[in-house]
């Protein structure tokens, strides 16, 4: 068995690695640059050598003796022949070069200063802790200035530049890193802490490398590809290129080359040595495959987007997930999710076998995993997998026995977690039970899109299978449908009917008499089996039916989308909500109760009946609706958008108005009488008077299209109900669709002075401008229909713009407040206890527990009583 | 030298806790002065309390959801 070792981390310290270090914690000096011999073994002391682990299955790690997987590795380490510097640390050696003396390594600050900056840390340490130390710091080293004499040994200084990336200059000499590396030794270990050092983990000469620490073979492993050829890891590449180029120097040197040769060596070896650090050091040239692609390093395995943090360890990948297109089942269950059957022969649920439930099992593993339900892997007590196949069917029958795992198909009412990216709150993910179905696609309530923002034009959803007794546990307990039903933003139910639900029951509710059978077939389908409330007449009225959902203590009454409002007690309108006792005494059931995010109804129902039973209601609502109107019948079509003649006609006269007054106002311009507005031009003045003038015939159109539609068509339902579309959508359908704007101005752009080649340059009336003038019944001119298509280009880009934008903002937000949460005693704390708010928002209100919102205590009293 | 309060009906109204109502405070809430949102002392809010590092100042805000909330920093020096 594996042995872990557990501890507790009580601090961490940062610093910098020195040589003695790096060679204690090293297994192998490393001297040449092979990596295999003949027979294709590591070479001792080469970049493979199994001291630093190994990579090769049957091989023994020559440091801790275990095999691969078990051992983790060991460091191993080169002798640098020169010195190189550390690119990461580039910023720090140059202000310790530029702050301290050339000759004596003191800090160029006064004596009695720098005694009272060590004063002051000391006291920050005691007293606030490690972060004022950091703010102590930071100001010291951003106040240093250069100056020209040491305040200690009156030694001149020289100006110290750097050269990126890693060559620092004296008044336009270049020092060594070996000057370099022997000037930072002078800085002695009190004045480390004015730059922020600490000299136990982090002396400044130890930033200047004379020995570079070898990662283990187990960070770099080599891959064998499919011709038996190895290919090796771009670190091992990298670090090939540094050890033959250090061995060159080191020959070079002892054979006392020439000091150019040697130096080019150097920078060749500082060179190999930073880009194995970082591959993207804007100065440098990136170090490359035969192929031309860069090398990945150091650097970019951690860094960015495709790094090991983001993607490997915040972005981890999971076994047990599908992914498919979504598409809707209105009579399916809100808590429900419809898979393919393919899906449910792939994933599967682990079950294990205890004396009870044997042969319950072993009917899955019998059927085997070609065929539904049955079973696709065994799971030994000591861990083996194993595959059921035809062959070994039997023998794995005969072997079962408790305590063995079977790995069943997924069947009807198992648990599982849907979601839908972006996953912006925390209803993007909620626990469905799942459902077989045949098809391909993932099936879900319509009613359940609005929290995923779902539609299904194309969108496609994840789902998971928790593979734990207890994963299976917390998503039933804190994520199923019911328990997201009240939104946290706003204290009101986040799901609804949509759409047909919408329509359906608010034909209903103004049906005044349904036949007995048929009003007992369409509860039935919805989901209502008790009948004894149904009123004992042979014609029911719509309202009726509805009531039959409702529990016969309830009562309630609000608002409907058409009430004037005003007090909601006082509401006098025929629409006007009236439940009493479980029924529907008067009103218009549309969107503002029935709806997504809106409605006391639903809200009132979870409060008093709890979460599965508002959810039940809603199911078999929506579902109510749905059936009405398979009942009823309910299309939409051209004739919807006839209007009489007489309203054509006062459509026409009024667009006829507009174009005379807009004929005026031009020539008024033009003969410079029309009264300019204060503060503007003449043409400033014409264009907005235009502009109103148009605004005020599309709501005049407007007008007459609601005076005129007092009949019920289907278009006029949607709108009504609030199931889709509004007056102003139905004006711009039967009317007029109005003047297009564009980056807030009537269109003007295109050729010299005009919008297009088929008008005059200079014409200001509307259709030349983006007016369009009839509705899509009537249908555009191709001038206007360009119009029309140069905004719908523009809303159209502004979205694809926007998206990203707004992500991104948003992403950073919630890594921002990510550790903010509420305390016990209703403050707002950081991870560091630190107070946000000492009431959560103020009031104290948990909003989810609220009715959008507030809470209202009149009506809990009200409920006591 | 306190300066002249401002008065302004968007400046909600800065006090400073007596060395008693600050140890209350402390205790209410478990706080150590450490854990307290922080106010500049030359914050011309707070100019004319003349309060110096190591104070807590009461603030008493208008809120849209509670009408008032008391709001407590405390003031730093820089």
């Amino acid at each position: 068995m594996e042995e872990y070792v557990y501890k507790k981390v009580s601090s961490i310290v940062f610093g910098l690695l020195s040589p003695k270090v790096v060679k204690k914690m090293s297994a192998v000096k490393v001297v040449t640059p092979e990596l295999y011999d003949k027979e294709g073994y590591p070479v001792d002391g080469g970049l493979m050598d199994t001291r630093m682990g190994v990579i090769d299955p049957g091989l023994r790690c020559k440091t801790c003796g275990s095999k691969i997987k078990e051992c983790v590795g060991h460091f191993g380490y080169i002798e640098l022949a020169r010195p190189v510097i550390n690119i990461n640390l580039v910023s720090l050696i140059s202000t310790l070069l530029k702050f301290t003396c050339r000759e004596c390594g003191k800090i160029l600050i006064p004596k009695v200063k720098a005694d009272k900056i060590i004063e002051s840390l000391a006291a920050a340490d005691k007293e606030v802790g490690l972060e004022k130390r950091r703010k102590i710091v930071k100001h010291v080293i951003t106040s240093l200035k250069t100056t020209n004499k040491c305040p200690h040994c009156k030694a001149r200084q020289l100006k110290i530049t750097i050269e990126k990336p890693t060559t620092f200059l004296e008044n336009e000499k270049r020092i060594t890193p070996i000057e370099i590396r022997a000037r930072l030794e002078k800085i002695s270990d009190e004045d480390c802490e004015l730059f922020g050092l600490n000299p136990k983990y982090a002396r400044p000469e130890w930033a200047v490398q004379t020995i570079l620490p070898i990662p283990p073979v187990t960070i770099r492993p080599s891959i064998t590809l499919e011709s038996g050829e190895r290919s090796e890891d771009d670190l091992t590449h990298k670090l090939g290129d540094i050890v033959r180029i250090n061995q060159r120097l080191f020959e070079n040197i002892n054979a006392g080359a020439p000091e150019i040769i040697i130096e080019d060596l150097w920078d060749l070896l500082q060179y190999h040595v930073t880009t194995f650090y970082n591959n993207e050091v804007a100065q440098l040239p990136p170090a490359r495959h035969r192929s031309g692609q860069p090398l990945k390093t150091l650097a970019e395995r951690i860094k960015s987007k495709e790094g090991r943090i983001r993607y490997n360890l915040a972005g981890k990948r999971t076994n047990f997930s599908a992914r498919t297109v979504i598409s809707p089942d209105p009579m399916i269950g809100l808590n429900e999710v419809g898979i393919p059957l393919i899906m449910a022969m792939k994933l599967t649920v682990p079950e294990r076998v205890t004396a009870w439930n044997i042969n319950y099992l072993k009917a899955f593993v019998q059927k085997g995993s070609d065929k539904y339900p049955g079973a696709n892997y065994v799971i030994r007590p000591d861990g083996k997998k194993k595959k059921i196949t035809e062959e070994m069917k039997e023998q794995i029958l005969e072997e079962i026995q408790p305590g063995y795992i079977i790995e069943r198909h997924l069947m009807d009412g198992d648990i599982s977690v849907f979601n839908r990216q972006p996953s912006l709150h925390r209803m993007s993910m909620m626990c469905h039970k799942i459902k077989v179905l045949p098809g391909r696609t993932l099936r879900l309530n319509p009613s359940v899109c609005h929290p995923y923002n779902a539609d299904f034009d194309g969108d496609e959803m994840n789902l998971h299978i928790p593979q734990t007794e207890e994963a299976r546990a917390e998503a039933e307990i804190l994520m199923e449908v019911p328990t997201q039903l009240i939104s946290p933003a706003f204290g009101l139910s986040i799901m609804g009917c949509i759409q047909d639900s919408i329509s359906g029951n608010f034909l209903l509710a103004r049906d005044p008499e349904i036949k007995k059978e048929i009003a007992v077939k369409l509860l039935v389908d919805s989901g209502i089996t008790d009948f004894s409330r149904l009123p004992s007449k042979k014609t029911i009225s719509g309202r009726d039916v509805f009531s039959m959902l409702l529990p016969d203590d309830f009562n309630f009454s609000a608002h409907s989308k058409l009430c004037k409002k005003g007090p909601e007690a006082e509401c006098k309108d025929a629409n006007h909500i009236v439940i009493k006792d479980g029924k529907l005494l008067q009103g218009t059931l549309d969107s503002a109760n029935l709806g997504k995010g809106a409605g006391l109804l639903l809200r009132n129902l979870h409060q008093k009946y709890g979460q599965e039973f508002a959810v039940d209601f809603l199911a078999k609502v929506a579902k109510l609706g749905v059936n009405y109107l398979f009942h009823k019948g309910f299309t939409v079509g051209i004739s919807d958008m006839d209007l009489p003649d007489d309203a054509n006609q006062k459509i026409e006269n009024a667009l006829e108005e507009s174009t005379i007054t807009i004929r005026e106002l031009i020539s008024a311009c033009a003969d410079r009488t029309l009264e300019a507005f204060p503060g503007k031009t003449i043409e400033e003045t014409l264009e907005l008077k235009i502009i109103e003038t148009l605004n005020n015939v599309r709501n005049k159109t407007g007008n007459i299209v609601a005076e005129y539609s007092t009949k019920l068509t289907p278009t006029v339902i949607m709108a009504r109900s609030g199931a889709r579309g509004s007056v102003l959508t139905l004006g711009q359908m039967t009317a007029c669709i109005g003047q297009q704007v564009l980056r807030g101005k009537r269109i003007d752009k295109g050729y010299k002075g005009r919008t297009l080649s088929a008008f005059r340059a200079g014409d200001l009336t509307e259709s030349a401008r983006g007016f369009v003038k009839y509705g899509y019944k009537r249908g555009t001119t191709p001038a206007e229909y360009f119009f029309a298509a140069m905004t719908g280009r523009d809303s159209l880009m502004d979205t694809a713009l926007r998206t990203p934008k707004s992500g991104y903002l948003y992403r950073r937000l919630s890594n921002a407040m990510q550790d903010i949460k509420v305390d016990y005693d209703g403050t707002v704390r950081d991870a560091s206890n630190k107070i946000i708010q000492f009431s959560y928002g103020e009031d104290g209100v948990d909003v989810s527990r609220s009715v959008g919102g507030k809470i209202d205590v009149k009506r809990i009293i009200q409920n006591l009583k | 030298m306190a300066e002249k309060e401002q008065k302004h009906t968007i400046i909600p109204k800065h006090t400073k806790l007596s060395e008693k109502e600050k140890q209350e405070l402390f205790k209410k809430y478990d706080l150590t002065i450490k854990e307290l949102p922080k106010i500049l002392d030359i914050d011309p809010a707070i100019a004319h309390l003349d309060a110096k590092e190591g104070d807590v100042v009461k603030i008493a805000r208008k809120s849209l959801t509670a009408g008032e909330s008391m709001y407590y920093r405390s003031v730093t020096h820089g």
